[in-house]
């Protein structure tokens, strides 16, 4: 056994690697309330992908031993293969969007396609330290190496959540005639009175106040309120329908102080749930502001957060 | 951008100009005609609070 191992130190090496390197796409592949990837065959895709991109990965390795320089080559035609693979998922996704009664919204969708791209990326640095250590030491070594890369690609898959940044509260829906508001917060003009009364039987809303100026840019961004309102109407449902445009989930800003005023329709009307899932929508990366990182905001001492 | 589909009004002389004006006698028949076309035209209803229903198509929705 020993000696098997030491002959075949290089294909041990790759298979660890590959090994590694596909247990941590299948750990990065979830496929949650938002139903995305799609299963079985989104998931089929993306494990594929996950295959070829741990051989990748994987194969550098005993390449460069070999003194085969030009192998890298083959990391740039994979970063070429994964930013497509961003692109198809950012063209899919935009596609199917047009036909969801509340939509993801761009920042949303780039947010999914980003984290596929980045996660392969991952699946590569995986693999490819996996083997390293596999060859270059012995095969326990590349064990260990995969198992801190399991760790640290553990850390790398949670992001924030509005919690975070803000806090959640459950407020009244207050009708003044065809005027709507979300506690004080102006949201739209009702003008028939069947839609007033849907609402005040059905509408619930929740105002995010946020806790500095970071969370303050970061709500306001209308992507990160289209995803907020995606969320809430996946997990409640929503009461709504092609050819309604009154009943649509709203989120409008107090422009004074920043607070997020949030209005909808759901199915299931349940306001504590609905501050949950407020809570635990995730913060997508390219709304992400951070002002009081600017020098300019230095003087008065650093916010935190 | 949103844009005026039609306008349902208790009063032929307060409203001029575009979009198609609807003329109704009570406010009840107002409220029916406005529902109506809401399902139509995809347009929402808001009141400006006058006695003049106004359908408004907004851009995104």
């Amino acid at each position: 056994m020993m000696v098997f191992l030491a002959a075949h130190k290089q294909t041990i090496g790759i298979l660890l690697g590959v090994l590694a390197g596909v247990t941590a796409r299948l750990y990065m592949l979830h496929t949650d309330y938002r139903q995305y990837p799609t299963y079985p065959h989104g998931r089929i895709i993306h494990i594929s992908l996950g295959v070829i991109a741990a051989a990748l990965g994987a194969i550098a390795v005993p390449a460069l031993f070999n003194k085969d320089y030009t192998a890298i080559t083959f990391l740039a035609l994979a970063a070429q293969q994964f930013r497509d693979v961003r692109k198809m998922e950012r063209e899919t996704l935009t596609v199917i969007d047009r036909l969801e009664l509340v939509p993801r919204g761009a920042t949303y969708i780039e947010g999914i396609a980003m984290v596929f791209e980045g996660r392969n990326y991952l699946v590569i640095l995986t693999a490819f330290l996996t083997s390293l250590a596999a060859i270059v030491w012995e095969w326990y070594a590349g064990a260990a190496a995969a198992l801190l890369m399991l760790l640290a690609v553990r850390k790398l898959r949670s992001g924030k959540s509005i919690s975070h940044i803000a806090a959640a509260e459950a407020v009244q829906v207050r009708q003044d005639g065809p005027d709507l508001f979300v506690d004080d917060i102006y949201m739209m003009n009702v003008g028939l009175t069947a839609n007033q009364a849907i609402i005040k039987e059905r509408g619930i809303g929740i105002v995010l106040t946020p806790f500095n100026p970071n969370g303050k840019a970061t709500i306001a961004n209308l992507g990160q309120r289209q995803a907020i309102l995606y969320d809430l109407s996946t997990l409640l449902g929503v009461f709504r329908d092609e050819g309604e445009p009154a009943l649509v989930p709203l989120a409008k800003l107090d422009m004074k102080d920043g607070r997020l005023a949030i209005f909808m329709l759901p199915q299931e009307k349940d306001v504590n749930k609905a501050r949950e899932i407020v809570e635990r929508v995730p913060i997508l990366e390219s709304a992400v502001r951070m002002p009081t990182e600017a020098g300019v905001n230095h003087k008065e001492g650093r916010a935190s957060g | 951008m949103a844009k005026v589909a039609a306008i349902v009004t208790l009063d032929r002389e307060a409203v001029g100009g575009g979009a198609p004006i609807f003329v109704e006698q009570s406010r009840e028949q107002q409220e029916k005609t406005a529902f109506l076309l809401e399902k139509i035209l995809d347009a929402s209803v808001h009141d400006l609070k006058n006695g003049i229903l106004v359908l408004v198509k907004h851009g995104d929705k």
